[in-house]
């Protein structure tokens, strides 16, 4: 992707930079010069307003990737989702920091900044939303098990655990 | 409008042809259908020819003259019109086509469908091909045509209860069908248990519930109805022809497990030709995925909204059911050369409806219908095909 | 010269979800990664997916700062962004974040390079242009990605993590009391323009290094304010491994209870120019009002910069949402070497 290309739609990619009908109140994500959902589109033109999705939504679908698109073939598998944000829109992106098989339809997830593609070694590096599993929904090991992490020496410090 | 009639088809084998360059397909197919109509180059008006990616995959663009020349046709100047709608270029090509015989515009034009695919390696290809998803919205976040499809059968299977074994059916289907199919890009049988433990690609779907990439082409001559018993004993009329748009991007869809696309030509194609759809036979349906033949069963008519899997445990769709599905191989076997897809179809639905197809011919049809999709089903073009003698 | 006071009027942090451990890093080439770990007091250290990079750390640890302290990001004049791990050698990693965080366009913005004492060097910047009231609120954010080289004695401590601190005149959470930097040329650890990995002096890193450096430092700072360790309740050194920080406390007559909360090397790795920020975090966490601090950082080539703060009331009003410091030292999701090498590039794919 052209460096202007990708450029002009950086208050989308990097702030989900949306918009809403002034009439109808329907939101999207793209934003949109034309409302599809008012009877008579042509009038919501010059009348869609601004609006900032909050990067909260759920799992709508999800799929396992194995055969990567190109530029993602270092995160194979890599889960990518459609996810319904609490304003209405659904969004197409990856889901990022989960085991494939913790993720689920109705997951609550956050939209998370992260690289999306470098062009080439020398090229522009690309930047975008992903979705990272909401802090609510997080149930991480606190240690890991099995695990021959050797606990701090004696003298060693300690963070205390609150 | 007058009624439009199929004079000739022809069709190149589907797989990969790697000594075969992509004018050699065209001319091939194209000759094939022109012979077949009994006509001579000079009694075309036009070639509308179906092409999704020719500058990605050959780095060529302004195919239409390309084959045009080659075919020996340069002297006659005709008008030679590209048509892209990514899968669907084909059964597009079809349409305009149609609409410049049924219009009185042209009398005789030949439809062209062709891809060559494998010149490029299969990432390139995959990346070729998803193009026909939205670059900026879907794919840059690393989405694929198959992933795309992917997320449409999760959530198939979250509201109607879809297995995944349901429309892994589909592939086998092709495949047992593909096997009579001397075009075909696959002619081996595959089973149920092949399917599910095939390598993944995006999951629940794995790499048997893909339809390959393939080199190819197809034809068919156009012709007023009226006229075309002069060519041919067996003129098949084409009793709609029809074309319907939706969204580019899956995330928004009205509801991303229904091709509204497919519901809208179905609806219209229905319509204009008077017929039910239970009235269909023989079907050419889009599986250039397990799970998009399963939405094109439900979308189409043939089964209600959420039926697909269910249908697919308890019925065969073979010959000796109701309602024959892809008697060719479909994408999956016969091939998924992209812009010759859409044609194709057509012409394994006027062999079938001739009595032509040989081992694979379905008895008793009559009237047929063939469905073609490009990307994620953003386009859908529906033909209703009947014999008239 | 003003006696306004300038502090910090919010702080977020970042660290990647993955950990691998010295002994999983030992296996591979055939040295005891446990006792190596234990003699670098380093018992795991995080990993950035292969999705990450200092661009992206310094985004979420800016968006959390600014969630929690309520600022919104057009009020910021300045950004700086201290790194050695800079994803572009010329385009700075400032620009993207500032965009990122819907900063732009009315701001300065540039990127900080003073191997790992980056960060702290943006706090003093900050401190200066909002003492001057040429800006209101100025960011400061250290974060890295930096790597060892296979093998390296420094694979095993090179993580990955960062953290952003908003310098304000009003709404302090704590109030910078004065600063104090020792700077000498002195080569112990550096990276060639073009190299992918940073070379070191061995032995020479320690002593004639960080230990003068800081040492020095923290010991005129001390002299500056007439105070002692034992006006502090807390402490902050740069901490490229575990061991290094102890024993630069211990000299100083620091005790661990101090050294407590300060030091997260142990449970993270070296975040390099994110490593004397996130001690601090981890403290401001854990402080209450009136805490004194005192923050000694380090810079290799090399360079010190001290900070005495004073912890106000309103650490208790302060909104610590999204996760606290403790969660990323106890958290995250253990990596094999394999994945480990993956993720940081170290597996080159066919092609092009």
């Amino acid at each position: 992707m052209t460096i202007a290309r990708f450029w002009r739609e950086t208050p989308q990619r990097y702030n989900l930079g949306a918009s809403r009908c002034s009439s109808c109140g329907s939101a999207f994500f793209p934003p949109r010069v034309v409302c599809p959902v008012c009877p008579e589109h042509r009038r919501s033109l010059g009348k869609m307003e601004p609006l900032q999705l909050s990067g909260e939504g759920e799992v709508y679908s999800f799929t396992v990737v194995h055969d990567p698109a190109e530029g993602f073939e270092m995160q194979v598998p890599y889960v990518l989702a459609l996810v319904k944000t609490r304003e209405g829109p659904i969004l197409t992106g990856q889901v990022v920091d989960v085991s494939p098989g913790d993720v689920h339809v109705g997951l609550r997830v956050q939209a998370t900044f992260r690289k999306l593609r470098e062009e080439g070694k020398s090229g522009v590096i690309h930047y975008g939303y992903k979705f990272a599993v909401a802090r609510e929904e997080v149930r991480e090991p606190v240690a890991p098990e099995g695990e021959s992490v050797p606990e701090p020496r004696a003298e060693g410090p300690r963070p205390a655990r609150t | 409008m007058r009624d439009v009639a199929v004079l000739g088809v022809g069709q190149t084998r589907f797989g990969e042809l790697w000594d075969r360059s992509f004018r050699e397909i065209g001319i091939e197919a194209g000759f094939a259908a022109l012979t077949q109509a009994k006509l001579g180059s000079h009694d075309l008006g036009a070639l509308y020819l179906g092409n999704m990616a020719s500058g990605a995959f050959l780095d060529q663009e302004h195919i239409a003259p390309l084959i045009l020349d080659y075919a020996g046709l340069a002297p006659h100047h005709l008008p030679g019109i590209r048509v892209e709608a990514g899968g669907a270029s084909g059964a597009v090509a079809l349409h305009q086509a149609y609409l410049a015989v049924a219009s009185g515009a042209h009398d005789f034009v030949m439809v062209g469908g062709a891809e060559k695919m494998t010149d490029v390696p299969e990432d390139l290809q995959l990346a070729i091909t998803s193009a026909a998803a939205d670059q900026e919205w879907e794919t840059v976040f690393g989405a694929t045509l198959p992933a795309l499809w992917a997320l449409i059968a999760r959530r198939h299977m979250q509201e109607y209860g879809t297995r995944r074994e349901d429309f892994a059916r589909m592939s086998v289907l092709a495949h047992e069908m593909g096997s009579k199919n001397p075009r075909a890009h696959f002619r081996n049988r595959i089973t149920l248990d092949q399917v599910l433990n095939a390598p993944p690609v995006a999951e629940p779907l794995g790499m048997l519930d893909c339809a390959p990439s393939s080199d190819g082409a197809a034809a068919l001559v156009l012709g007023p109805l009226e006229k075309a018993r002069r060519y041919t004993d067996t003129p098949i009329r084409i009793a709609a022809s029809e074309v319907a748009c939706d969204t580019l991007a899956v995330q928004h869809r009205r509801d991303p497990t229904t091709l509204d696309a497919t519901v809208f030509a179905a609806r219209a194609a229905f319509g204009r030709a008077g017929w039910d759809p239970k009235e269909i036979r023989l079907a050419e349906i889009h599986d250039a995925y397990s799970i998009s033949g399963l939405l094109a069963l439900e979308d189409l008519g043939f089964v209600a909204k959420g039926a697909g899997g269910s249908a697919l445990r308890d019925r065969s769709f073979g010959p000796g059911d109701t309602l024959t599905v892809n008697s060719s191989g479909g994408l999956k076997a016969q091939g998924q050369p992209f812009g010759a897809v859409g044609v194709a179809q057509v012409v394994e639905l006027v062999e079938q409806l001739r009595g032509e197809a040989k081992e694979r011919q379905v008895s008793g049809v009559t009237r047929a219908l063939s469905h073609n999709l490009g990307g994620t089903g953003a386009t859908a073009a529906i033909h209703l095909l009947e014999r008239t003698n | 010269m003003s006696e306004e006071p300038v502090g910090i009027v919010s702080y977020g942090a970042y660290v990647p979800r993955y950990r691998i451990a010295p002994a999983e890093i030992g296996v591979v080439w055939g040295t005891d990664g446990e006792a190596m770990g234990k003699g670098l007091g380093v018992f795991r250290k995080s990993v950035p997916a292969p999705d990450e990079d200092t661009i992206t750390i310094s985004t979420e640890a800016l968006r959390q700062a600014l969630a929690r302290g309520r600022i919104s990001p057009q009020s910021i004049g300045a950004l700086y962004v201290g790194s050695e791990s800079h994803p572009y050698a010329v385009k700075p990693t400032a620009t993207v974040v500032a965009q990122a965080v819907g900063a732009t366009p009315y701001l300065t913005a540039a990127d900080f390079e003073f191997a790992c004492k980056a960060g702290t060097a943006a706090i003093q910047t900050c401190m200066g242009l909002v003492k001057s009231r040429m800006i209101t609120y100025g960011v400061a954010i250290g974060s890295d990605t930096s790597q060892g080289a296979p093998g390296d004695a420094l694979e095993y401590s090179a993580s990955a993590g960062g953290a952003a601190f908003i310098i304000g005149r009003e709404r302090l959470l704590a109030e910078i009391n004065a600063t104090e930097s020792f700077t000498t040329d002195t080569p112990d650890f550096w990276r060639r323009e073009g190299q992918r990995y940073p070379s070191h002096g061995g032995r020479f890193t320690g002593e004639p290094a960080f230990f003068r450096h800081v040492g020095e430092c923290g010991r005129r700072m001390m002299e500056r304010m007439e105070t002692s360790p034992k006006d502090y309740r807390h402490v902050v050194f740069h901490q490229p491994n575990g061991k290094f920080p102890q024993r630069m406390g211990k000299t100083m007559g620091f005790t661990e209870e101090q050294m407590r909360y300060g030091l997260v090397t142990p449970y993270l790795g070296n975040t390099y120019s994110g490593a004397a920020l996130l001690g601090l975090a981890n403290v401001l966490d854990h402080a209450d009002p009136g805490d004194r601090i005192l923050v000694v950082g380090y810079g290799s080539g090399a360079g010190s910069d001290a900070f005495d703060l004073t912890v106000t009331d309103r650490i208790h009003q302060f909104d610590r949402q999204g996760p606290r410091i403790q969660e990323f030292l106890d958290g995250g999701v253990p990596l094999s070497y394999a994945i480990y090498a993956k993720f940081r590039g170290k597996i080159h794919l066919g092609g092009s």
